[in-house]
């Protein structure tokens, strides 16, 4: 908002849109051109389950800005906790747990196997190899993790002076 | 050692008793514009494709040609871009809608690294500052939902986890309009300011507001952030992309529908949309029985495999491409032209579109129509063959439609009848 000083004969206190609206006039007119265009997209989409689609748009965002966030972002707050001492380890299990959550999460109908009958009907193939996949994939994930962990304890043993420049400790 | 410090300290900012509406509150020193910036221009360039050729994939079913191929036939002003779904290149389908699927999949992890670096804003105090203000707020339950509603809705569908409540092709459409609404708005009031971040940093004398005011100690620096954001992208990328090819890239394709085996060995072992169980073909209705009916104004004709085999055969290198984002690479297929078969239904030359049905007993696209254009080409085949062999019973025996950039839920297998004409 500006502070711009304003002539007195301005001062004289009647109704302002601008100041009750806050914004400025093209601000208004985008918003509304973007609630006519949802309006006439969202009639549509609420055709049929109309509480069923709502519940679904919105708990969509519920559900993810008030369980799934708060969810992971405790457990990074665990992970940090356990390893307290040692904050530069933190990475080296945050990075794997991320990554294999994050699959579990896109991929959960699959790994679980929710549609098994139905994903059977349709490809002719079964989707039984991608829980296994999933675990080999975290395996793998973790198993890297261990081996760059290793090879940085080995790099920096202070018995071992490396003639290569010192790497300034790692902003963890 | 700074840290030991901050922590020690730590029991003394509980006692503050912080809410999430207390900038305070949050303290990852992660966040900040600058992040926040990266983010949104990746998604705004990432989004706007996944827009586009949703809209393209749409266009693809052709739905203004018949109500069959029409899932939603309310649509009113918002197929106004619709156009005839060209035939070439060949593999344009295979590409828009391979794109659209995949960059959907690595694009997740950019989405929710977007929403957890404002998620402090949406705890703010006052909730709005103004009319305007609020009503901006409003729009982003349009942006946030509706991201959010294409991602699950999309995630779900090529899981064939059919949870949503009403028809995928419904409400991943509309949801989508509902979405831009909002995207819109949003890249145009934020994008000059992203911009500027981007450029030239926070302004001097403005304060970073998605920056924690009082931050601990960086575990993982802004840039090692998005490290980590890129690799969560380029993990899916490996395990998910493979599902557009046959064979070796395939089976790097670890965990996505579709992805790691072919069905089978043979010249048939390609990815099969329905099995002929699934739909219920049962061998009595394709076997010496069977009889391709062929209408057009020059009458009905009734033709066996062995007269169809007979007859001019023809070779095209097409793919199948399905809405779900896979695809196969090109079969070799060999049938009759379904530019033969309109000149014997009465349409020497110029013929008009194709009415096509299936034998199948259920699933969607049972029907569907084929536009002129589609039938002119001289690639689109009712197919016998593929690959030297007697197609397979999953992949359509005796004969079905193969039309080069065709949705592959409009390559009917089983065919029953052809009726040439209006559609």
């Amino acid at each position: 908002m500006s502070t711009r000083a304003v002539p007195p004969a301005a001062r004289r206190p009647r109704f302002s849109p601008r100041r009750a609206y806050g914004e400025g006039p093209l601000h208004l007119l985008l918003l509304a051109a973007t609630f006519c265009l949802a309006g006439y997209a969202g009639v549509r989409l609420l055709d049929g389950d109309t509480v069923g689609v709502l519940l679904w748009f919105a708990g969509a965002a519920v559900l993810h800005d008030l369980v799934l966030l708060p969810v992971y972002a405790g457990a990074d707050r665990a992970l940090r906790a356990a390893l307290g001492p040692r904050p530069a380890l933190v990475n080296f299990v945050r990075v794997p747990v991320f990554l294999s959550g994050l699959l579990l999460l896109i991929w959960f109908p699959l790994i679980a196997r929710r549609t098994e009958r139905r994903y059977e009907a349709a490809a002719g193939t079964s989707p039984d190899v991608y829980f296994g996949n999933w675990l080999l994939i975290t395996g793998a994930l973790f198993a890297l993790s261990a081996l760059w962990l290793l090879f940085r304890a080995l790099r920096s043993r202070p018995g071992r002076r490396s003639e290569t420049k010192v790497r300034p400790s790692a902003p963890h | 050692m700074p840290e030991r410090r901050r922590l020690r300290s730590l029991p003394d900012s509980l006692r503050a008793a912080r809410t999430p509406a207390d900038p305070a509150f949050w303290r990852s020193p992660v966040r900040g514009a600058r992040f926040t910036a990266v983010l949104g221009v990746i998604l705004l360039a990432g989004l706007t494709l996944l827009f586009v050729t949703g809209l393209l994939s749409y266009a693809a079913y052709n739905p203004d040609l018949n109500r069959v191929n029409d899932k939603t036939p309310d649509k009113g002003l918002l197929g106004f871009y619709l156009f005839s779904w060209p035939t070439g290149p060949h593999w344009l389908y295979r590409l828009t809608q391979g794109l659209h699927v995949t960059v959907g999949i690595v694009l997740v992890p950019v989405l929710l690294a977007k929403l957890w670096s404002v998620v402090p804003r949406l705890f703010a105090l006052p909730p709005a500052r103004s009319a305007g203000h609020a009503l901006e707020r409003l729009s982003l339950l349009l942006l946030v939902g509706g991201a959010l509603f294409q991602f699950v809705t999309g995630l779900l569908n090529i899981q064939l986890d059919y949870l949503f409540p009403g028809s995928f092709y419904t409400l991943h459409f509309y949801g989508a309009w509902v979405f831009l609404a909002g995207f819109i708005t949003h890249v145009a009031l934020k994008t000059p300011r992203a911009v500027r971040v981007l450029r030239a940093g926070v302004p001097r004398g403005e304060a970073d507001t998605l920056a924690a005011p009082d931050p601990l100690p960086a575990t993982l620096s802004r840039r090692g952030a998005l490290a980590l954001v890129g690799a969560a992208s380029l993990l899916l990328l490996v395990t998910s992309a493979g599902r557009s090819f046959d064979g070796p890239l395939r089976r790097i394709a670890l965990l996505t529908p579709r992805g790691g085996t072919d069905p089978g060995p043979g010249p048939n072992a390609f990815q099969i949309n329905k099995t002929a169980a699934a739909v219920r073909i049962r061998p009595a209705d394709t076997g010496e029985r069977w009889r391709l009916t062929v209408r057009g104004p020059a009458g009905e004709f009734r033709f066996s495999r062995a007269e169809l085999l007979a007859m001019d055969l023809h070779s095209a290198a097409l793919p199948i491409a399905c809405v779900e984002g896979w695809s196969t690479s090109d079969q070799q297929w060999r049938g009759v032209r379904l530019l033969d078969l309109a000149a014997l239904a009465g349409y020497p030359d110029r013929p008009p579109g194709v009415f096509v049905e299936s034998l199948q007993r259920g699933g969607s696209f049972r029907k569907a129509a084929l536009r002129d254009n589609q039938v002119r080409d001289g690639r689109s085949l009712l197919a016998l063959e593929v690959n030297g062999a007697p197609l397979s019973a999953d992949h359509g025996y005796p004969a079905r439609i193969i039309v080069p950039a065709a949705p592959g839920v409009l390559n009917t297998k089983w065919v029953e009848t052809l009726t040439f004409g209006e559609l």
